[in-house]
Order: structure tokens, then C-alpha cells, then sequence
């Protein structure tokens, strides 16, 4: 889970890390009223979960509460890479003496931690990175032995920090180790980390990406999801557990296990290109494994419930659940949702391969659903699947 | 023959007598793999499933000769009980548990070299190991497929069963599911190395999917060291952009993680990438029957 920029720097005041006083503002109003707190020159901050906001015109400086308003009129509302601006941050205005970089995040390659400093930080990192590679350090972190104040130190002075900063670098650094691994985080980064016109060493800027596998020991993290944001779809299936997330197409996708599926979307989308109006994917729903009758009613009650699919197709391989249980799963399914009056009314498209794949085609054959067909392959199942949607759109 | 699991295996259950340990362990003595005890701690001089339950890895290594454990343990204690395998000596430890934390992950993966990595971990969040005929160490259904001269490594677990079906008469030396959590044990590159030197392996299918830049690794591994015919599919094609933050993973990996770009890199080094994975099948049925 990726976080605001103001929930971030909430996250680094509790680890001590020293961050600019700030308010956040939904409104003008509040914005208004944020400006004449802070008092004198503050900074308007969109905040969206993307990278480059201030190269958008998303981040504007103010002189005085007058000020912050027209700006602030400019940045709620504006879009930044496909992410509307719903709230500000309006931040007390820093001295800037000089622009850092400072990271932690998870190294997959080498499957360890990484620190990445370097005194060249700012807006054009990725170009610093890019063109003058010897710029940023890049020092490996172990898992075990992690970060003391020396080894912070250590990383500050290979990024080329000068002597001046290091000793509130490495304090900022430490501190920031502790967040990274006490709020299992996956990232966290602070661009810029600046050096003040007073000599203080600061984290202007945060971004963090929390671990949603660590959910079961960070119980206050839940507090940072962003419901507002979230697809009323998604939000429904993520109360029944179900891994789903919106696409734009009309062809509404169930299958079992996160590869599978996703193939699924691909295959789709491949066959759709045939067709007029070219129909593709309207979801991706991974009912796992198991792919039990009331998972099946579950996932297929949120896919009926989007009004942009056309058709559905059921895409299974049975393996640890044989494919007779999961035709029954969809017969019951079907039962399920006639009883509570919401039955499946749209075509639907079934492919069911591997274990007892012909015993679980004779059930659905016997069973005689209304709309639903039942295709042998994964590719030729798209192709009905998507010609489906093309005629019902 | 086969990798890193052959019909001498001896294996343990770590978890065994969870709900999911005990059912995968059933199924894993009904595919016929030599499962000789578990390890639980708080159940230790017991019997289930007609195995003894030991307290420690040790002990029940020492007691039965077990050379693998499967590890169903909760999320919150898989951390602990792969670095109980670790200390143990444990040659293989296939990690099911979905859902470890990457810090605990990064931390027993840090453990594992510190010590000198004797221990080959695969997973976590993955299907296992299953050499058809053989043995079959974690969740993969045996059934589905025989045995034969395709090695098979994936990081997506229903793929897997899919390509091994649909290749079913040509069968499998060894099928490995590396899983697909961002800091895994047993790497593609790994596995394409074992098959490559196994005498019983005769081509590869190696499946892939969006995210880091293991695909690409794997592809200039294969340009250098793979001389067996390779096919390769690679899944979420049309798969939305993940919201990722930040600079710093671009600047890590340099590599956008998109399939195509994983596509590409494959393609370059001469491995033939099916459009679906029935496409991949039939490349791979091509090799096998022109051999």
C-alpha cells in the first residue's frame, strides 16, 4: 500500500525524523484557514500517489493565506498522470540550503535491502541516476545486522554528502531505518532530504510503500487506506475476500489462482481484436485454488453487479479442486443467486480443464443453465467469450 | 532422473498438523512421495496421519533421515521455521505459505547465506516441487501430469498445472514453482541451470509473469549457459500499470518489469515465447517431437 505524502511525514514525526509543521486541507476553505495557522510563506502540496507533482504544477509556493487560496484554487481538482487531487498539505515554506536524495527499499534482484544517497537530490533524480550513475550511491543493507548511527554516516558520506550535513544525515538516516523495518515497509524514500538555511537536515518530502503481507502485525496501518478512492466494486469485493480489481473492458473474467487469470486478461484482450468495438477484459477476479460454490457465488454476483460486462467467462483449471467439484461450485452458484434474486442473466462462457474436466462438462452439460456455454480450450473459450461481448454491447 | 526431489526424498512437514498441512500431506502420500514425519512443537511424541510428530527439524531429521521439509506454517511463524530448517541442515525447504512478509523473507533469505547457503529454499508463496513418478514435495496435484523429459519453472502455480496438463503425454523430469512474492529462494535462473545440467531433462518451459526483472536476468543466463531448447510464456500482457512510487525501483532494476519488455529479452536470446499458454504447449510438443 502506497501512501500520501502528509501520512508519510506523520510516519517519520513518530520515528523523531524532522519534518516541516503542515496541515491538510479537502477545501479553500481549509486551505484558507491551514495559510493563517502556519503563518508566512507556506508551500501548496497536491497530494496524489504519483511521482512528479511539482514537474505537473502540482506543488506551489505562497506568501500569505490570500495566496495559498489561489493557489490551492489551481491544484484541488487538477490531474496529475490520471490521479484527481482531492487534498493539499499546506507546509510551513523551508530555506533551502541544498537538495539531497535519500532511500531505503527491497533490492529484488539481489534479495536484500538497499540504501540509494546522493547529494545531487531533487526533481531530476531519475536523471542524475541515469546520466551520472557515479553520483548515487547504491549501498546493500543486510536484513540482520541493519543500520547503526556509523554505518549511516557511512552511506551519507559514499552519496557525497558534505561534512557539514553528516551528522544530521546520519541521525535522519538512522531513525529512518527504524521506521522501514518497524512499519514493514517495502520503501521508503525522501527526495528531497535538504539541508536548511539554519543547518538543519530535514525530510521535505516522503514516500512509503507498506507491506499489505505484514497486515496482520501492523493493525494501525488500516488506518491509512484510502476508501475514498477505491472502486465501489473493489471495495465490495474486498469484503468478501475476493481479489478482484476494475478493468475498463466488457468482459467480465473468473478464474482460479493469480497467473492463470491474468494469462486469462491477456487472451481475452487477444481474441477481442477480432471482433467490432474490440471487446477486452472488464475485470481481473482470482477465486483461488480452491474455487469453492460460495467463492464461485460470490465472485460472480460482483461481476454481474458492473453494469459495463457483456459477457463472463469462466476460466478453471482444476487441479487441487477437481473440475465435478467446481461444476457443482457453479451450478450451486447460479441456485444461490436466483434464490436471492439476482440471477445471472448475461452469457457466460465456461472452459474446464484438468482433473475430471469430462465429468464436470457433463454436470454443466446436464444441468442446462440458461447462457451458458460450455468451450473445451482457454483460447477458443476467449474467442465466444469476447464475440459474446461484442454482440451484447 | 530429476532436481533437487528424486523417489529417495525423504520429507517432513513443517505445519503438518494444520488444516492445510494435513490435507496436502494426505495428498502428497497419496501421490506416492515419502513423507516420514512432521514438526510441531507443541505436539511433539504425537501421531498423525499415521506419522510421528517431532519437536524440532533436527529431531525429526535425525529420527527418519528426512532430507526436504515443506513448511505450511502461518505467515507469522514461517520466518522462524525456515531458519529452524536452516540450523537444522535441511538440503531443500519448500515454502507453501502465502502471505510472509517481505522483511521476514529478506531476513531468513539473509540467514540462509550468512550460513553458507547449504540449504536450496524454495518459495515462499509457491506450489512446491513435484518430479512425476517420483516425488512431490507441496500443493502441485501429481495426478494431472506423467513423467518425462520436460523441466518446467514458473512462478505462477495454476500456469504450471496448466502447461503440465496440456503436456501430459510427453510428461515431466521435475516441475519447480518458484512462486511469486518479490524476494523468492530459488531463483528461474537456478532452475534453468539445474535442468541444464540434469541427464534427464531434455527441454525447458519456463513461465513468467509481470514485475522485477528476473525474466530478463534469466534470459542473459540462458544466451551464456543454456544450450537445451527453452520456451518461455510470460503472463499480464494487458495487465493495468502498477501504482508504483517513487523513484527508486526504476532505478534499481532499470527495467520497466512490463512482459513485453520480458518478451523481448527472451526473443533476443532465441527463446520462442507463446502468445498463450496453449501456444506454449504446442512450441514445446514441436521440440519434443522432433527429437
Amino acid at each position: 500500500m502506497d501512501l500520501f505524502e502528509h501520512q508519510a511525514k506523520e510516519l517519520f514525526a513518530d520515528y523523531g525524523i524532522p519534518v516541516p509543521r503542515g496541515i491538510v486541507a479537502h477545501t479553500v476553505e481549509e486551505v484558507r484557514a491551514a495559510a493563517e495557522q502556519l503563518t508566512g510563506r507556506v508551500v501548496v502540496k497536491a497530494q496524489v500517489k504519483t511521482g512528479g507533482r511539482g514537474k505537473a504544477g502540482g506543488v506551489k509556493v505562497a506568501d500569505d493565506a490570500a495566496d495559498a487560496v489561489a493557489k490551492a484554487t489551481d491544484i484541488l481538482g487538477m490531474d496529475i498522470k490520471g490521479h484527481t487531487v482531492h487534498k493539499v498539505l499546506v507546509e510551513e515554506a523551508s530555506a533551502i540550503a541544498e537538495e539531497y536524495y535519500f532511500s531505503f527499499l527491497l533490492d529484488r534482484a539481489n534479495r536484500t535491502f538497499l540504501a540509494i544517497c546522493s547529494a545531487a537530490g531533487g526533481m531530476d533524480i531519475e536523471e542524475v541516476a541515469h546520466n551520472t550513475p557515479e553520483k548515487v550511491a547504491k549501498v546493500p543493507v543486510s536484513a540482520l545486522t541493519g543500520i547503526d548511527r556509523a554505518k549511516a554516516r557511512e552511506i551519507a558520506v559514499a552519496g557525497g554528502l558534505p561534512e557539514k550535513s553528516l551528522d544530521g544525515a546520519a541521525e535522519l538516516i538512522e531513525k529512518l531505518w527504524c521506521c522501514f523495518v518497524d512499519e514493514d515497509a517495502s520503501l521508503v524514500e525522501v527526495n528531497p532530504m535538504i539541508l536548511s538555511a539554519d543547518g538543519q537536515v530535514k525530510a521535505l518530502d516522503g514516500k512509503v510503500t507498506l507491506d499489505e503481507n505484514a497486515t496482520f502485525r501492523q493493525s494501525d496501518h488500516a488506518a491509512f487506506e484510502d476508501k475514498a478512492a477505491e472502486d465501489p466494486l473493489e471495495a465490495k469485493a474486498k469484503e468478501k475476500d475476493l481479489n478482484y480489481v476494475k478493468l475498463e473492458g466488457n468482459v467480465g473474467i473468473i478464474g482460479n489462482g493469480a497467473g492463470l487469470v491474468m494469462s486469462t486478461l491477456d487472451v481475452v484482450a487477444y481474441a477481442g481484436e477480432a471482433f467490432p468495438g474490440k471487446p477486452k477484459p472488464a475485470n481481473f477476479l482470482d477465486i483461488g485454488g480452491g474455487a469453492s460454490a460460495e467463492v464461485m457465488a460470490a465472485g460472480l454476483e460482483i461481476i454481474i453487479s458492473d453494469p459495463a460486462v457483456k459477457s463472463i467467462f469462466v476460466n478453471v483449471f482444476g487441479g487441487i479442486t477437481a473440475c465435478d467439484a467446481v461444476a457443482n461450485g457453479i451450478v450451486s452458484a447460479f441456485k444461490l443467486l436466483e434464490e436471492r434474486g439476482e440471477a445471472v442473466t448475461r452469457p457466460l462462457v465456461v472452459r474446464l480443464d484438468g482433473n475430471n474436466a469430462l465429468l464436470g462438462r457433463q454436470i454443466l452439460h446436464d444441468a442446462a443453465l440458461k447462457g451458458v456455454e460450455l468451450v473445451d480450450t482457454m483460447d477458443d473459450a476467449a474467442k465466444r467469450a469476447a464475440e459474446l461481448a461484442a454482440v451484447g454491447a | 532422473m530429476a532436481i533437487w526431489l528424486t523417489e529417495n526424498s525423504k520429507i517432513i512437514v513443517q505445519g503438518m498438523t494444520g488444516g492445510e498441512g494435513t490435507k496436502h500431506t494426505r495428498r502428497m502420500l497419496a501421490s506416492g512421495a515419502r513423507v516420514v514425519g512432521g514438526v510441531n512443537a507443541r505436539k511433539a511424541g504425537t501421531v498423525h496421519e499415521g506419522l510421528p510428530v517431532f519437536g524440532t527439524v533436527k529431531e525429526a531429521m535425525e529420527q527418519t533421515g528426512a532430507d526436504v521439509s515443506v513448511v505450511f506454517v502461518p505467515p507469522a511463524f514461517t520466518k522462524d521455521a525456515v531458519i529452524e530448517a536452516i540450523d537444522a541442515g535441511i538440503p531443500l525447504c519448500v515454502v507453501i505459505t502465502e502471505g510472509v512478509p517481505v522483511h521476514d523473507t529478506t531476513a531468513f533469505w539473509a540467514y540462509a547465506v550468512s550460513k553458507g547457503n547449504k540449504t536450496r529454499i524454495i518459495g515462499p508463496n509457491c506450489p512446491g516441487i513435484a518430479s512425476p513418478g517420483a516425488s512431490n514435495a507441496g500443493i502441485i496435484p501429481a495426478d494431472i501430469t506423467t513423467a518425462g523429459r520436460i523441466g518446467l519453472v514458473s512462478k505462477s502455480g495454476t500456469l504450471t498445472y496448466q502447461l503440465m496438463y496440456e503436456l501430459r503425454d510427453f510428461g515431466f523430469s521435475t516441475a519447480v514453482g518458484i512462486g511469486g512474492d518479490p524476494v523468492i529462494g530459488t531463483t528461474h535462473i537456478d532452475a534453468l541451470q539445474a535442468f541444464q545440467e540434469d541427464p534427464g531433462t531434455d527441454a525447458i518451459v519456463m513461465i513468467g509473469e509481470i514485475g522485477g526483472d528476473a525474466e530478463e536476468r534469466a534470459a542473459a543466463y540462458i544466451e551464456q549457459h543454456v544450450t537445451k531448447p527453452v520456451v518461455a510464456y510470460v503472463a499480464g500482457f494487458t495487465a493495468p500499470e502498477g501504482k508504483t512510487m517513487g523513484h527508486a525501483g526504476a532505478i534499481v532494476s532499470g527495467s520497466a518489469g512490463t512482459a513485453q519488455a520480458k518478451k523481448e529479452a527472451l526473443e533476443k536470446v532465441g527463446v520462442r515465447v507463446g502468445k498463450t499458454p496453449s501456444e506454449t504447449a504446442r512450441l514445446m510438443r514441436e521440440i519434443m517431437q522432433s527429437r
